[in-house]
């Protein structure tokens, strides 16, 4: 390695010491501001180095890293979704005694395994980037570690992701050993060219455990709701989001294709866990009570659609999982950003009795958590519509073309509980208590954020042409 | 430019109004009312840049406009409108104008919200009159649903929460399947040229095997099937119209049950003729059913607007009949009762909510012998009974006449099954007025006339009826746009 293949890292690097000068910052200064400064700034940096980088090409790190339009791509999703996590999570920090500066560290931590993930060409960075990513989170999600829901859910995810990591090292060792390389491309080569026998298929099917894991699309769901109800909610808007996120653009660059195809045992596989997770995730959301919940479901199922979008491949299928990503990620953090907006202390407004009534009591908050739910439905004047259509596009357009049959009815049953969120806060009345949270005001930058997410979801759903143009250099350059 | 505006105008009048009412609760009505009247005039513009009756006659389109849109994905914002779609625009903003006059005492909580949902389904309704390509009109198709949806659940009756979700569910669902099949069309149109376009004018005639067209064409069927309703799919429609607030209910009943009508004489027939004509059958014999059975369970009714409901479904049957007749007479006569019956069951409903203001109730079996004390409700009850029933100078008259004989023509025996339908709508329009107008007073039943503004408003839309029934032919050639697409299409088989 020398020093020119440092260039490359250098938005990474910059994400990396924010994450130790927040740390440093949290053991100096009580206030947990400068540390959140900090990873601001970081992350301010990351993101203009990583617009330097976009019209310089193809770049690697020996075989380790690439930064392509792809990986900046991702890259900076997942930068602007981690700051824009931080910024909401005042509430909860603010809800804990100590290490309050260490939470920001953490959340530094997370994107960069995330953007390491969503960069990686190698098994070395892909577990890496996988491992770092996790253990920021396992802290994360048990941060409100009084609550005892908080402490199952980071065990859970502690213990689940351990399974799944080991399932992805032991599908990495049967690849290595079938295929002699843990480098991504050649390794797709040589798998093409036929040169892998039973092993390296063992090995594909021991990878797809491990990502579904990390995906939590079904038959691997079973951990997400428990978990997001248990994390605090910026930080369930970090395992939807930034997490997923980042996994999914791995797979995309990790998986073989042949002809711009998954090969056939695996296409089935997948078309079977989109499937499953547009109808279960749905279905199962409908009997939630609590809102956190039903968004972890509800993200269930959008896993389901995107992968609708990674089958169908190519150019229309790499912009539309793009565009959805988009659009997904900004309604995810609006809807968590809208519960933690209405926490107060150590209880977070996650029963839907807390929304009752909203509309009329803080019309602004109510009004963006709207658009944001409708967003997810995939109505009409939001990001939600065009990204659907363009799944829609993707899926009718490909193989997979009954996916989009089923994508339809899940979207039906979606909307049924997004329809529940939705008259619960244009209903009158409320319970007491929550008057009560009602009073605090909205913290600013979580104001600031929703506001920003709001405009984004509507501006997305009405002109998308020029972010549709950048993603399909984006998507395009997908190898 | 002006097509634009008609659509702008009333979504920004509709934020106007959200807006000022936080000012003052009495503008949002004035800021409805004016954007509809501008509506009003800027159709009116464009009819008279339209040129002569015969021209109209002829077809082709009085304004185009095109902008690029989604250029990446092929998708254009492209409106156009005929004598057809502009027919269709000005009864959206006649009733439009007549919701909110007719509910202008309502006082609804949350007036600007109210009026902004109201106004925002009358702009959707309007995208879809106008709207040429595909994508486009189901973005305006979807759209107009989540305001309508609104305006149930908010301001509606007192199960309203079950029938706007059962609303939303059947129309989202029905969308989403005619979503799938614009894509579909989309992508063999693709496959055989080379290029993904969603204009409706240059995917028609695309090559399709008989599977796929009638795949496709099912999938429009959906959501038109279910917005319409035909018979098996209108499970939510009595419960959203019973439900819905007075305004809700004209733009309900008067318009979004005539996007349906629209989109299958515009799109979807046109589109798929061959798959067309080998569904016309079974569309016969559900618009049959819907006839009959939408005329009994409305003499079945005791609840005012149920039985208003029921009675669309039946008219709405007459409609469906007619396009599936593929014959000029019948055509005509259905895209005719589109705009009759639009003013017709608009007018019933007004009936139906300022009943329900006055007594509080809407069970006829409350009500009796108001005539005495209502003189002038009774009168015009009579009157728009007789147009449901289909009297001979009243303008629903002319469409079901020229239905029937046009279907004569294709099916003498489904014409014959029809007629009954109109006895059926003799003996249920009668036993509404003889229930509530007629009969001795029911205990304690008092009632205050119609109020000035009322009278005005049922006076208008009775002249209205009487001169469609009387003067039939300039509205039947404006309209003749509407069919001789879908039949240049569908004859051109035959």
């Amino acid at each position: 390695m020398t020093l020119a293949d440092f260039a490359p890292m250098i938005p990474l690097i910059a994400v990396a010491l924010g994450a130790v000068l927040a740390l440093l910052a949290a053991a100096f200064f009580r206030r947990p501001g400068v540390s959140l400064a900090v990873v601001l700034a970081s992350f301010a940096a990351g993101l203009s180095l990583l617009a330097v980088a976009w019209p310089l090409g193809v770049r690697r790190v020996g075989s380790l890293l690439i930064v392509d339009r792809a990986s900046i791509f991702a890259m900076g999703l997942v930068l602007v979704s981690t700051l824009l996590a931080a910024l909401i999570s005042s509430r909860t920090v603010k809800a804990r005694q100590g290490e309050r500066g260490e939470y920001y560290a953490l959340l530094a931590l997370a994107a960069l395994g995330a953007s390491v993930l969503a960069s990686s060409t190698h098994f070395a960075t892909f577990f890496l980037g996988q491992e770092v990513l996790s253990v920021s989170l396992y802290s994360l999600i048990a941060y409100r570690r009084e609550n005892p829901k908080a402490g199952d859910a980071g065990m859970k995810y502690l213990v689940l992701g351990g399974v799944s990591s080991s399932f992805l090292l032991f599908g990495m060792a049967l690849l290595y050993a079938d295929l002699g390389t843990m480098e991504f491309s050649p390794m797709a080569a040589a798998f093409s060219g036929g040169a892998g026998g039973v092993l390296s298929v063992c090995g594909f099917a021991m990878m797809v455990v491990g990502i579904g894991f990390k995906l939590a699309v079904v038959p691997f769901h079973l951990w997400s709701p428990d978990v997001y109800e248990g994390a605090p909610a910026p930080v369930a808007a970090l395992v939807a989001t930034t997490s997923k996120g980042a996994v999914f653009s791995l797979l995309v660059r990790f998986f073989p294709r042949e002809e711009g195809v998954v090969p056939a045992p695996f296409f089935l596989v997948f078309a079977l866990i989109s499937g499953l997770s547009m109808i279960v995730g749905n279905v199962l959301a409908l009997r939630e009570k609590n809102v956190k919940r039903i968004l972890a479901y509800s993200s269930i199922a959008h896993l389901g659609y995107l992968l609708v979008a990674f089958l169908a491949g190519g150019d229309a299928g790499g912009t539309a999982a793009a565009y959805y990503l988009v659009t997904y990620f900004a309604a995810s953090i609006g809807s968590f950003g809208t519960v933690s907006a209405l926490s107060q202390g150590d209880r977070e407004a996650d029963a839907l009795e807390d929304f009752r009534g909203l509309a009329w009591r803080k019309p602004w908050l109510a009004g963006a958590f709207t658009v944001m739910l409708l967003s997810l439905a995939g109505l009409p004047l939001t990001a939600g519509f065009l990204g659907k259509l363009s799944l829609f596009m993707a899926g009718m357009g490909s193989r997979a073309w009954y996916l989009g049959v089923v994508l339809a009815a899940g979207s039906v049953v979606g909307l049924f509980y997004y329809l529940k969120l939705i008259t619960e806060m244009f209903r009158s009345g409320g319970s007491a208590e929550v008057k009560g949270a009602i009073r605090s005001p909205v913290p600013v930058p979580a104001a600031a954020v929703l506001a920003f997410l709001t405009l984004v979801t509507v501006w997305l759903g009405i002109y998308p042409d020029p972010l549709l143009a950048v993603l399909r250099l984006a998507g395009g350059a997908a190898p | 430019m002006t097509l634009a505006l008609l659509v702008v105008v009333p979504a920004a009048g509709g934020l106007a109004a959200w807006v000022l009412g936080g000012v003052r609760p009495s503008i949002p009505r004035w800021v409805s009312l004016l954007a509809n009247l501008a509506m009003l005039a800027l159709a009116a513009l464009l009819w008279a840049r339209a040129g002569s009756l015969a021209d109209l006659a002829a077809g082709g389109w009085i304004a185009e406009a095109r902008w690029a849109w989604i250029r990446t994905l092929g998708i254009s914002f492209a409106l156009g409108a005929d004598g057809f779609s502009l027919s269709l625009v000005t009864l959206s903003a006649f009733l439009g104008a007549m919701a909110v006059l007719s509910s202008w005492n309502a006082r609804p909580v949350r007036p600007g919200f109210f009026h902004f949902a109201l106004m925002l389904a009358i702009a959707g309704v309007i995208g879809v009159f106008l709207a040429v390509d595909l994508v486009l009109f189901v973005f305006f198709w979807e759209l107009m649903i989540v305001p309508m949806f609104f305006l149930i659940d908010l301001w509606g009756g007192e199960r309203r929460h079950p029938a706007a979700v059962k609303f939303f569910l059947f129309t989202q669902a029905g969308g989403l399947m005619m979503l799938l099949s614009v894509l579909g069309l989309a992508f063999a149109h693709a496959r055989s040229t080379g290029t993904l376009t969603f204009d409706s004018r240059a995917l028609a005639g695309t090559p399709l095997g008989p599977a796929a067209g009638m795949l496709l064409l099912l999938g429009f069927l959906a959501a038109f099937a279910v917005k319409l309703p035909v018979f098996p799919l209108h499970a939510w429609l009595p419960d959203a119209y019973a439900e819905a607030p007075l305004a809700g209910n004209i733009v309900l009943a008067g318009l979004m049950s005539k996007t349906a009508a629209y989109g299958l004489i515009r799109f979807a027939l046109p589109l798929f003729p061959d798959a067309a004509r080998i569904a016309a059958p079974a569309a016969t014999a559900l618009a049959l059913a819907g006839i009959l059975y939408g005329g009994l369970m409305a003499f079945g009714q005791t609840d005012v607007k149920r039985l208003a409901a029921y009675s669309s479904i039946s008219h709405l049957g007459f409609i469906l009949l007619g396009i599936f007749a593929f014959n000029a007479t019948a055509l005509a006569g259905a895209s005719f009762l589109m705009i009759a019956h639009g003013v017709s069951t608009a007018a019933v409903f007004m009936l139906a909510g300022w009943l329900e203001e006055k007594l509080g109730t809407r069970e006829t079996t409350a009500m009796g012998g108001l005539w005495r004390s209502a003189p002038r409700m009774g009168t015009f009850a009579v009157v728009f009974a007789m147009a449901m029933l289909g009297l001979p100078g009243l303008g629903v008259f002319v469409g079901e006449f020229m239905v029937v004989l046009g279907t004569w023509q294709a099916r003498a025996a489904a014409a014959v099954l029809a007629s009954l339908g109109a006895v059926v709508a003799t003996v249920y329009a009668l036993a509404f007025v003889q229930r509530v107008f007629h009969g001795s007073p029911a205990a304690g039943m008092t009632c205050t006339d119609l109020s000035a503004r009322q009278t005005a408003i049922l006076a208008l839309m009775a002249a209205i009826l009487v001169s469609l029934g009387l003067f039939p032919q300039p509205v039947l050639g404006a309209l003749a746009g509407a069919w001789q697409g879908l039949l240049a299409a569908v004859g051109a088989l035959g």
